[in-house]
């Protein structure tokens, strides 16, 4: 009877991957994630290939010469406002309306348009009479060469960041690069927690409400049920996860041979340049290099092992809820009641993690990442920037001491609950079942 | 009082829930290789009873024995349970699921196909191994249910209301199996609250209302314990029955020169001497004792309860 676990792991565990969905989807959707985030930018991107013509109204005519026709405008002076630009066979697209001098009246410049105003037409007009403004206000200052100074006075900086490790060496660090990796364990967490949550959940029900569940129940205990199931789920989740780094590694070393990165030689350059000698990549100008060396410096080992660490407490935790939930109702819609507030805690941690981006060490970040039911969350955005052994430590002891604590909880729910139909029990019911022999 | 041996005997079951008490001191004793109806309204008990003693739950208190030792967990392995509640995974294909659910009661992935097709090839199901199960018609998902609950052989098969939901066909099927497991020496309990396929394949019987056990024994002594005293007479020839101190005449029809009798007999004689007496007096027939059925027996103690 003990492999009766063994058996039902199999079983959860065969269904969902030998399923042509799961197959199809696994495959998919890292190309559907990299269209979520591809196709907004290039669609952004695309600009009409028109031209589109502006009329500048400049009574000034002071302004008129600073505006340049590019790709997408073509700006046509004219003297007054015609009533045939606001007809609908117009030509034109918008009608800058300069009544005054800018520089004493701020508010003298309009722009009419029969449609809304597009945002790059307002910036463009906006950066250039403000430009122009500027220069005026200089000018009248009457200091000769005020303009050449100003240029001249105007630098542009570029901060590199060096991170010191332990050894009292440097290594390139990038703060975006950090805040991504960060971000995409962190929403990983969210995203598997929540989806295969909800997969135990399911399948709980579906149990339940088949009615197989009794006939389970007198094989197996509803214990080993229960973790049967929650620990096949996360196998699937593993599997899933093994396959789409096992796509990332062969897309990487696709990318690598189609534009010539050769990722040995950027190591050797990153020696190159601890040594102080500054490395220069014959294929890659520096910028890229640098990005790409920090890439390589975040404490690859120390992410994968705390994403599977805070993966599978988090998973524990949250899938014996959901595992409790399916078991206690009977019907679908009868589980927001319980799931509606484990959804916002989870958000909470999401938004919890965005701001803590912002102050790794603050106050916000070190306490959602030792609230048990948020530390998975947010613990990850941490974690590229170094966070005390001390406070990993006790997050993740928290974390697995509540997880243990929602599973006994759960199991005890979820044996009285499967055997129940009838109304939707209240919360006050289900705390008395944990004390039912 | 009973010569055959005791495989399962569940003695003094206290089970409670936060509002009311399922079973309140309850004992039974099922007999190896007989078939046991446990016996009662909807409500009384009788599926929390089942459930103890498919270690579904536990009993609050009270002991159950099973073939000689205390309950171990080990020993579901050797139930087969249908539920009441019939299901199975829908989305799951027939023979995948049978051997499934037959591994969790202990037989290899061999052994289970190898009985599957066996059983499969006998209900002529066999063309449906593959098939998800929603495809299947309910008289064939009913059968399939039935081969998964006898698949690993089980000392003990509790069946709970079995014909419920079965079709004619399919019911005649089910009593038949059942009849052949006991002749194989499987011990059976029967659910129900269907008292006339009690009498048909019983043999012992327990009738539990409100919770508590209110009759039970051996289903042709408690027959004779509810005996009303009435009995059937048919006889030929002219003369015709009265009163006597023996008996009583509760009714009587002649038709051709036969005559129908329904009498009552009198306390403290036998049947052999009523016989003689009425040979005396009658050429007969056709004699018989009138019982009542087990539907009385359930109604009647039912209602001596409720009173």
């Amino acid at each position: 009877m003990k492999n009766n676990t063994f058996i039902v792991i199999q079983r959860e565990f065969m269904t969902r991957v030998s399923k042509k969905s799961f197959v199809i989807l696994t495959i998919l959707m890292p190309f559907i994630f990299a269209a979520l985030i591809v196709v907004p930018l290039w669609l952004s991107s695309i600009k009409d290939d028109a031209q589109r013509t502006v009329v500048v109204v400049d009574r000034t005519a002071h302004y008129l010469s600073a505006f340049k026709d590019d790709k997408s405008y073509r700006f046509v002076p004219a003297a007054a406002m015609l009533p045939e630009y606001r007809s609908d066979t117009t030509e034109v697209e918008a009608v800058v309306n300069i009544e005054a001098n800018l520089a004493q009246n701020p508010k003298a410049v309009k722009i009419y348009s029969r449609g809304e105003v597009s945002a790059d037409l307002l910036s463009y007009v906006t950066n250039v009479l403000n430009e122009q403004v500027r220069r005026d206000k200089l000018q009248a200052y009457g200091v000769h060469g005020l303009d050449q100074i100003i240029e001249d006075v105007q630098a542009t900086l570029e901060i590199g960041t060096v991170k010191w490790n332990d050894e009292g060496e440097e290594s390139s660090s990038n703060t975006h690069i950090a805040i991504a990796a960060g971000f995409l364990f962190t929403f990983m967490i969210y995203m598997f927690v929540m989806s295969y949550g909800g997969m135990v959940m399911q399948s709980v029900m579906e149990e339940k409400t088949n009615r197989i569940v009794e006939l389970m129940v007198s094989s197996v205990k509803p214990f080993q049920l229960m973790m049967g199931k929650i620990v096949g789920v996360a196998l699937v989740g593993f599997v899933q996860l093994l396959i789409w780094g096992v796509m990332l590694a062969v897309i990487l070393s696709l990318c690598s041979v189609a534009f010539g990165w050769d990722v040995a030689a950027m190591s050797e350059a990153q020696g190159a340049m601890m040594a102080g000698a500054q490395g220069t990549l014959p294929t890659m100008d520096t910028a890229d290099a640098e990005m790409l060396m920090a890439l390589l410096n975040l404490p690859f080992a120390e992410l994968g092992i705390m994403f599977v660490l805070y993966f599978v407490g988090g998973y524990l935790l949250y899938a014996s809820f959901f595992a409790a939930v399916g078991a206690s109702i009977n019907a679908q819609e009868d589980s927001s009641q319980f799931v509606m507030p484990v959804v916002l805690i989870m958000l909470f941690g999401l938004y919890a993690a965005m701001y803590s981006v912002e102050n790794t060490d603050g106050p916000l970040a070190f306490w959602a990442s030792m609230f048990p039911l948020t530390s998975p969350i947010v613990m990850m955005v941490r974690i590229p920037f170094d966070v005390p052994l001390w406070q990993e430590l006790l997050s993740l002891g928290l974390l697995y001491g509540t997880a243990l604590l929602f599973v006994w909880v759960g199991a005890r729910i979820y044996r009285v609950g499967i055997l129940m139909y009838g109304k939707k029990p209240s919360l006050r019911e289900m705390l008395k079942w944990l004390r039912y022999k | 009082m009973h010569n055959s041996e005791t495989f399962l005997s569940a003695s003094h079951i206290v089970k409670r829930y936060a509002e009311h008490t399922a079973l309140d001191d309850v004992s039974i004793e099922v007999q190896r290789g007989k078939i046991f109806g446990l016996l009662g309204p909807n409500g009384a008990g009788k599926t929390t009873l089942i459930r103890i003693l498919n270690r579904i739950t536990a009993p609050d208190s009270g002991h159950v024995v099973f073939d000689g030792h205390d309950f171990a967990p080990e020993d579901v392995a050797r139930i087969g349970y249908l539920p009441e509640e019939r299901g199975l995974y829908k989305k799951m294909k027939v023979g995948e699921q049978a051997v499934y659910l037959a591994r969790l009661k202990g037989l290899s992935t061999q052994e289970a196909k190898q009985r599957l097709h066996q059983w499969f090839e006998r209900f002529d199901i066999m063309p449906w191994w593959d098939k998800k199960l929603e495809e299947l018609s309910k008289g064939m998902q009913q059968k399939v249910q039935f081969v998964i609950t006898v698949l690993h052989e089980p000392s003990l098969l509790i069946f709970d209301e079995p014909f419920s939901g079965f079709d004619p066909v399919n019911a005649e099927l089910l009593k038949r199996e059942i009849l052949a497991l006991k002749e194989k020496g499987h011990t059976v309990i029967f659910s129900t609250h269907n008292m006339a396929s009690v009498e048909d394949i019983c043999d012992e019987m327990a009738l539990i209302h409100r919770s508590k056990v209110a009759l039970s024994g051996n289903v042709a002594e408690v027959k004779k314990r509810f005996r009303t005293g009435k009995y059937e007479l048919v006889c030929v020839g002219d003369e015709q029955l009265v009163d006597t101190e023996n008996y009583k005449v509760l009714s009587h029809v002649a038709t051709d020169g036969v005559q129908r009798y329904l009498l009552h007999k009198a306390e403290g004689l036998t049947n052999s001497e009523l016989v003689a007496l009425l040979a005396q007096k009658a050429e007969i027939r056709h004699f018989s004792e009138q019982l009542p059925s087990m539907h009385e027996i359930f109604l009647k103690t039912v209602q001596s309860h409720e009173e």
